[in-house]
């Protein structure tokens, strides 16, 4: 009997410590923040609850610019690195042969250099006066005095290279698992490659599409270094706003809400996508 | 015998177009390749310039543009004692908050896995949650926490923080080791008299090995790399990507170029390592089924 309970309580043993450093250093902070988004007063004074909910619509009014640049760039972003990923996935998945584990690590790598050194570095591959600019100029891409630092376009490029990784992996692995012999049966079946493709292999791909989306759409959302360093106060993001609110302005309410206005704009980009895919639910895209 | 002709005639007919299919499937193969090489080279394009500019002699402050080749710096990467300080936080980070992530995540990875207990599905859940939520809410319900509770930001905080981002993802990297993992060894072990925690150390834990290092490597290479949580909760503590990124207003001096370079190298070898470390590993289960 002793020995019974015993064993009942060893996975609770094993699980207990990491529960709890997540329970008390994710889920307790969270919903502190929660509290602070509905203080109201200023950092010299000092914040009291008030159940202020129009912090938020008042985050809204103010920052709405920022919330519709994080939800627009975020959302270009993830269709810019479906565009480039799903031919190299497919590539590695069923072309590349015996050069497949190092596709994959010539993927992952640049994940292993510093993320602000590589922003930094494309900060100097766009300089104003720069080979890329000279040559986008001399096209007639950008204007004689155009810049490509501190637009949309470079915010948004900056974006898709830091997180195109994180969209490879999951078509890789989707497409890696699906069965080949589906597409060879539609093509026996007198499909066309083009509908074969269209109607076999993209929807046996979604759960990749979706995960992938997901890891892309989420950190983009939140994404501040791009906007700080490729960008200008123009190209600004909820990120940026938060960060700023939080450690200069110290309008902590207002920082507050807007975090739990930015899991908002990600659930509903959630919402928007799967609808737009067909997928059910988000566990069938997990499995 | 007289329907053979007609499948002979069939076939021809067939190899006929798959001929000229052959010629088209090449050239989308050949497409394919084209545009994976060019996406790989738009990956590496930042570090190309980021190694290159390591062994450039700035003329002003900004590293931007090319002057002159010089090993100066690669001779004398921490001249500045505050960059090697940050340099040196940053490494001692990882190792402190990897060592704790990979105990606390290993833990709850076989907890999850392979015992049945109430709860087990929302925690599930709750250890995916972190990983879904972006870095800069991660990160600044951290320091509200941390300013209610009236603690100083410092080395202390952001290992607190690191830790917390990280557990996810060691969760994640061993449990899927263990899925693969035939639990019966384990019940053979204790049918044979091993108690629970001699089971746990001298066969689960060896057989999940693997992915017990991957996952520390995966720890390792996110904490090193951390900017966003780490900008809450740093205090006055410097890491290498907050120097960073503090330097680029004033221009990245070209020794962060090479100190870049050499952690891509230690992380590289590390890489190597867990590759060598899993060929081995993968070795000695062979030899011990050979031998049972």
């Amino acid at each position: 009997m002793r020995l019974k309970n015993r064993s009942r309580l060893i996975p609770w043993y094993f699980a207990l410590p990491g529960l709890l450093w997540l329970l008390v250093f994710f889920l307790i902070p969270l919903l502190n923040q929660l509290n602070v988004s509905l203080l109201t007063g200023d950092p010299e004074a000092g914040y009291e609850l008030t159940w202020a909910f129009s912090n938020y619509t008042d985050a809204i009014r103010e920052y709405w610019p920022q919330i519709r640049r994080s939800l627009g760039y975020a959302g270009v972003a993830t269709v810019i690195d479906l565009i480039i990923a799903f031919p190299l996935a497919y590539f590695i998945a069923y072309r590349a042969g015996k050069w497949k584990g190092f596709l994959l690590l010539m993927v992952v790598l640049p994940f292993f250099m510093s993320q602000v050194l590589r922003t930094v570095s494309w900060q100097l591959l766009l300089t104003d006066n720069g080979w890329i600019v000279e040559r986008l100029r001399d096209v007639g891409l950008v204007s004689e005095k155009g810049r490509v630092l501190a637009t949309s376009t470079a915010v948004i490029g900056g974006i898709a290279y830091n997180y195109l990784p994180f969209m490879v992996l999951p078509l890789y692995a989707s497409l890696e698992r699906l069965d080949r012999r589906l597409i060879e049966a539609a093509t026996d079946l007198y499909a066309s490659r083009a509908v074969a493709f269209r109607r076999v292999t993209v929807p046996l791909a979604t759960p990749g599409i979706f995960a992938g989306s997901l890891l892309v759409f989420i950190p983009a959302a939140g994404d501040f270094i791009n906007a700080s360093l490729l960008g200008s106060s123009k190209q600004y993001m909820v990120g940026n706003v938060i960060q700023s609110n939080f450690l200069t302005v110290l309008d902590y309410p207002t920082a507050a809400a807007l975090s739990f206005l930015l899991i908002g704009i990600i659930l509903i980009g959630i919402a928007i996508y799967s609808a737009l895919l067909g997928t059910k639910t988000l566990t069938e895209a997990a499995g | 015998m007289a329907a053979t002709p007609t499948v002979g005639k069939a076939t021809t007919e067939i190899v006929a177009p798959a001929g000229a299919g052959d010629r088209t499937a090449k050239a989308r193969t050949w497409g394919l390749g084209l545009w994976s090489v060019l996406a790989i080279l738009f990956l590496f394009l930042p570090i190309g310039v980021a190694v290159l500019f390591s062994f450039n002699e700035p003329a002003g402050r900004f590293n931007f543009t090319w002057q002159e080749f010089t090993l100066d710096h690669w001779a004398h990467p921490f001249r500045d004692p505050d960059l090697a300080r940050s340099l040196k936080n940053s490494i001692l980070l990882a190792i402190v908050s990897t060592i704790m992530a990979v105990a606390l995540g290993t833990l709850l990875a076989i907890a999850l896995v392979r015992h049945k207990f109430r709860g087990r599905g929302a925690a599930d859940f709750f250890v995916f949650i972190p990983m879904a939520t972006p870095e800069v809410v991660l990160g600044a319900s951290a320091l509200g926490l941390f300013l209610v509770a009236g603690v100083n930001t410092g080395f202390a905080t952001l290992v607190i923080v690191h830790v917390m981002f990280t557990i996810s993802y060691v969760v994640v990297t061993v449990k899927a080791r263990l899925q693969g993992m035939d639990p019966h060894i384990e019940e053979a072990a204790r049918d044979l008299g091993a108690s629970e925690w001699q089971a746990f150390w001298r066969v689960t834990l060896p057989t999940i090995a693997p992915g017990v290092v991957s996952a520390a490597v995966l720890a390792a290479a996110l904490s090193v790399d951390d900017y966003v949580v780490s900008s809450f909760t740093a205090g006055q503590t410097q890491t290498f990507p907050l120097f960073i990124f503090g330097a680029t207003k004033q221009g990245v001096p070209p020794e962060v170029n090479v100190l870049a370079t050499m952690l891509l190298l230690g992380i590289l070898l590390l890489l190597g390592l867990n590759l060598g470390v899993q060929k081995a590993l993968a070795r000695r289960d062979k030899k011990r089924i050979a031998g049972a």
